[in-house]
C-alpha cells in the first residue's frame, strides 16, 4: 500500500518499473482479478535438442500447428562434440537420436535450424544476441534457465520447461505470474582486473542462491552502465543462480552500438524508429521496487567458489570457511557436505588449491571479450605441468573472430586445447567430462555436485582467473597477470 | 493432466537446501526424446551406489517412505537447470505433491504443468511437518487441495495457492487447450502489436 502511494507520480499515474512496462506491453489478457496472472505474448524463442523433443511430440500427438514458426530458432549446442575435427555425428547414440529428431522437428514445423556443422552454430544464448535477434523491449522465453542473459538488452528473458515450450509453440503465449521487483544498484567503479563475473558472484554470495527467487532483478548504477555488452550478458546470465526469473538493464547507447548492423537487427528507417522507441525503455524515476540491494563496486575483489552452490563463494584472497563457525545448523550441514564433496579442509587458503583442469567456455563467459581477456593473461606463458586446459568458444562465429585476431595461437602456444563451440563441459552432456576427484577452474555458472562430471569438483570464476589458474596450476589472483592500473 | 483433489499418502522428509535439478534428474537421463527411463533416474546419485545397488541411507529406499506420495523438502528446492525431466521423474515415482519453504521459479511452474502440487509454507510449519513425517508411525498425511489444508498426526495446516493455478490442478486442465479458447484475443493482440512495432513484423 505504502509502496504504491509512494510510487504515484505527479500526473496521478503510477510510476512503473521497466519490468512492469514490459509485462504490460505484452499482456494479451488478464487471467485473474488483480492482473497478477496474465496471458503473456512472447516475441521469440530459441530451441535446443535436449529440452524440446517432448514438446514437439506433444504437438504432433495433438495435431497442433505452430502459431508463428519464424519466431523460433533452433541450435544444436548441448550434446554435440567440440573436437576440432567434428562431423554431423553426435558423440553417442542417444545424442545422435536427439539431434536427428531435432532436425526432423525443425524441418517439419518450418523452424530455422543451426545444426552442428552450420557456420552460425553455437550456444543458444551466445547465438541469439550475436545475430541480432535479441532486441530491447522484447519478451523471450526459452527452454533453458540462462535465458535471463537477454536482460542485457533490456529484454525480459526467462527459462521455461518443456510443457511451456509446447504451450509457446502452439499459442505464442504463456500463462505468466507477475514477479516481485528487486533493484541491484552497483555504484562506483570496479577495481583493476575485476570483471562482471565478479559482480554477479559477489551478489549471489551476498543474497544467497535463493535470494532473488520470485523476483525480476533490474541492475542499475555507474558500474553497470560502464560494462560492455559481454559483461552485461555475463551479469544477467548468472542472475538465475540467485533465483532471478528475469534480469534487466535499461538499454542505452552501448546496446544500440552493439546491435547496429547485426544480421537480424532492423535496418534503415525501421532501425531509426526502433531506436527512438528503445530510448524510452527505462524504469520511471520514482518507480518503487519491492526490494533494493546496494553494492559498492570498488569493494569487489575477484571471486571464486569453494563449495557446491554458487553462493558458496569468497574473494580469491580468502580461505575455505569453517562450518563449525556457522550458527545455523542446516547451513552448517550443507557446508560440511559441500566441503566433503570438494575435498577441502576449513581454513585452506583458496590460492593454495591445486587444479588439474581449466575450462574456458559456456554461455556465461565464452564470448569474444572473454576470450580476449583470458588471452591477455595467457600470452607468452605456458600452462602448468599436469593441467589440462581447454577453450571452447561460445559460438562458431566467436571462434572465427578469435582466430582472425590470433587468439587461438596464443592459447595453443601456451598449451590450451582450442576447440569447437558448444556447451561442452559446462554441463558435460557430451564427451567433455571431468573425472571423479578432478578439480577444475571453470568460467561456467554452476558448481553443483557432478555438474561437470560425476565426482568432479568445480570452482567458478572469471575467464581471466581460469587462465591464471591454468598457468599457476592452482587457484590464483588474475590481477598481477592482467597488469591493469 | 491427472486432477488433484484430496490425496492421502506417505510423506518423506528430504530437508537439504538447494537440491538442484541436476540432483533430482542427473544428466545421463536427459538423453531421451520421450519421457521413458526417468523413473529410475530420479535422485539416481542419492538412491544408488556406484555399483547400482540401492543406498540404505536414502529415505526413498526405506520403508515406509519408499511408497511416498509426497516429499517435504528444504529451501530453494528445484534450483538450477530448467529440465522438466526432474518433474516427470518425480511424477513417475508416484510423487503427487511437494511441501517446502521455497521452490525455484521454473521448477515451480513445471510442477504445475504436470499436476504436481508444490506447496509453500512458513519455516515453522515445514519444521513441524518434518518432525512428523520423519517418524514411520506418523508419516501419513492428507492434502486437501480444494480446501487448501494439510493434515498430519495432531496437526492441521492451511496453505496459500494462486486461484488460477489451483483451479487448473483441481480440474486437471489442459493448459494449451484452455489458452487456445482465447485464440481470437491472441490474434488481435498480435496484429496490433506488430503494427505498433513494425521492425518485428
Ligand atoms: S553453456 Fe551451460 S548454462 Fe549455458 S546453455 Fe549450455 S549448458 Fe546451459
Amino acid at each position: 500500500m505504502i509502496a504504491a502511494e509512494a510510487g504515484r507520480a505527479e500526473s496521478g499515474t503510477v510510476a512503473k518499473t521497466l519490468y512492469d512496462k514490459l509485462v504490460d506491453a505484452h499482456t494479451v489478457r488478464r487471467l485473474d482479478a488483480d492482473g497478477r496472472q496474465v496471458l503473456l505474448y512472447i516475441d521469440r524463442t530459441v530451441l535446443n535438442e535436449y529440452t524440446s523433443p517432448q514438446a514437439f511430440t506433444g504437438l504432433r500427438e495433438a495435431g497442433r500447428p505452430l502459431w508463428r514458426a519464424k519466431a523460433a530458432l533452433g541450435t544444436v549446442d548441448h550434446v554435440n562434440s567440440t573436437a576440432s575435427a567434428r562431423t554431423a555425428r553426435m558423440p553417442d547414440d542417444d545424442a545422435q537420436r536427439q539431434a536427428v529428431y531435432f532436425a526432423e522437428n525443425c524441418r517439419d514445423f518450418g523452424i530455422e535450424l543451426f545444426d552442428v556443422l552450420h557456420p552460425q552454430q553455437g550456444i543458444e544464448h551466445v547465438v541469439m544476441p550475436e545475430i541480432g535477434l535479441v532486441l530491447p523491449g522484447l519478451v523471450i522465453a526459452a527452454g533453458d534457465s540462462h535465458t535471463t542473459t537477454y536482460g542485457a538488452f533490456g529484454t525480459l528473458g526467462f527459462g521455461i520447461g518443456t510443457s511451456d515450450i509446447e504451450h509457446y509453440l502452439a499459442t505464442q503465449t504463456l500463462v505468466y505470474q507477475r514477479l516481485k521487483s528487486l533493484r541491484v544498484t552497483v555504484s562506483g567503479a570496479l577495481g583493476p582486473g575485476v570483471r562482471a563475473k565478479d559482480i554477479v558472484m559477489a551478489l549471489i554470495r551476498d543474497i544467497g542462491a535463493s535470494g532473488a527467487t520470485g523476483s525480476a532483478v533490474e541492475f542499475a548504477g555507474e558500474a553497470i552502465s560502464a560494462l560492455s555488452m559481454e559483461g552485461r550478458m555475463t551479469l544477467c546470465n548468472m542472475a538465475v543462480e540467485c533465483g532471478a526469473r528475469g534480469a534487466l538493464i535499461a538499454p542505452d547507447e552501448t546496446v544500440f552500438a552493439y546491435l547496429k548492423d547485426r544480421p537480424r537487427a532492423p535496418k534503415g528507417a525501421l532501425w531509426e524508429l526502433a531506436v527512438s522507441r528503445w530510448r524510452q525503455l527505462a524504469s520511471d524515476a520514482d518507480a518503487v521496487f519491492d526490494r533494493e540491494v546496494a553494492i559498492n563496486a570498488a569493494a569487489i575483489a575477484p571471486m571464486v567458489t569453494w563449495g557446491t552452490s554458487p553462493d558458496q563463494a569468497a574473494p580469491v584472497g580468502g580461505q575455505v570457511p569453517d562450518p563449525a563457525c556457522e550458527a545455523d545448523p542446516d547451513r552448517r550441514r550443507d557446508m560440511e557436505r559441500a566441503l566433503a564433496y570438494m575435498g577441502l579442509a576449513p581454513g585452506t587458503r583458496l590460492e593454495e588449491i591445486a587444479i588439474q583442469r581449466a575450462f574456458i567456455g559456456s554461455c556465461t563467459n565464452a564470448r569474444i571479450e572473454d576470450l580476449r581477456d583470458a588471452a591477455s593473461v595467457v600470452r607468452g606463458r605456458t600452462v602448468a605441468p599436469g593441467v589440462r586446459a581447454m577453450v571452447v568458444p561460445g559460438s562458431s562465429a566467436v571462434k572465427r573472430q578469435a582466430e582472425d585476431e590470433g587468439l587461438d595461437r596464443i592459447f595453443a602456444d601456451a598449451g590450451f586445447e582450442w576447440r569447437q563451440s558448444g556447451c561442452s563441459m559446462c554441463l558435460a552432456m557430451n564427451d567433455d567430462v571431468l573425472g571423479a576427484g578432478e578439480r577444475c577452474a571453470s568460467s561456467t555458472n554452476r558448481n553443483f555436485e557432478g555438474r561437470q562430471g560425476a565426482g568432479g569438483r568445480t570452482h567458478l570464476m572469471s575467464p581471466a582467473m581460469v587462465a591464471a589458474a591454468a598457468l599457476a596450476g592452482r587457484i590464483c589472483d588474475p590481477r598481477p597477470f592482467l597488469g591493469e592500473k | 493432466m491427472q486432477p488433484f483433489t484430496l490425496i492421502e499418502g506417505i510423506a518423506a522428509p528430504l530437508p537439504a537446501a538447494n537440491v538442484d535439478t541436476d540432483v533430482i534428474m542427473p544428466k545421463q537421463f536427459l538423453k531421451g526424446v520421450d519421457r521413458s527411463g526417468l523413473k529410475e533416474g530420479a535422485f539416481a546419485a542419492l538412491r544408488y551406489g556406484p555399483d547400482g545397488t540401492p543406498r540404505a541411507d536414502f529415505v526413498l529406499n526405506r520403508d515406509p517412505w519408499r511408497a511416498a506420495s509426497f516429499l517435504v523438502v528444504g529451501e530453494n528446492f528445484g534450483c538450477g537447470s530448467s529440465r522438466e525431466h526432474a518433474v516427470w521423474g518425480l511424477s513417475q515415482n508416484g510423487i503427487r505433491a511437494l511441501i517446502g519453504t521455497s521452490f525455484a521459479g521454473i521448477f515451480f511452474d513445471n510442477c504445475a504443468r504436470n499436476g504436481l502440487l508444490a506447496i509453500t509454507l512458513p519455516q515453522e510449519d515445514v519444521a513441524r511437518l518434518l518432525a512428523r513425517v520423519g517418524d514411520p508411525e506418523t508419516c501419513r498425511i492428507v492434502i486437501d487441495l480444494p480446501h487448501q489444508t494439510i493434515t498430519a498426526a495432531g496437526l492441521s495446516l492451511s496453505f496459500e495457492i494462486e486461484p488460477t493455478r489451483k483451479d487448473a490442478l483441481v480440474r486437471g486442465l489442459d493448459a494449451i487447450g484452455t489458452t487456445l479458447q482465447a485464440r481470437d484475443d491472441i490474434a488481435a493482440f498480435e496484429t496490433a502489436y506488430l503494427k505498433g512495432n513494425p521492425w518485428l513484423a
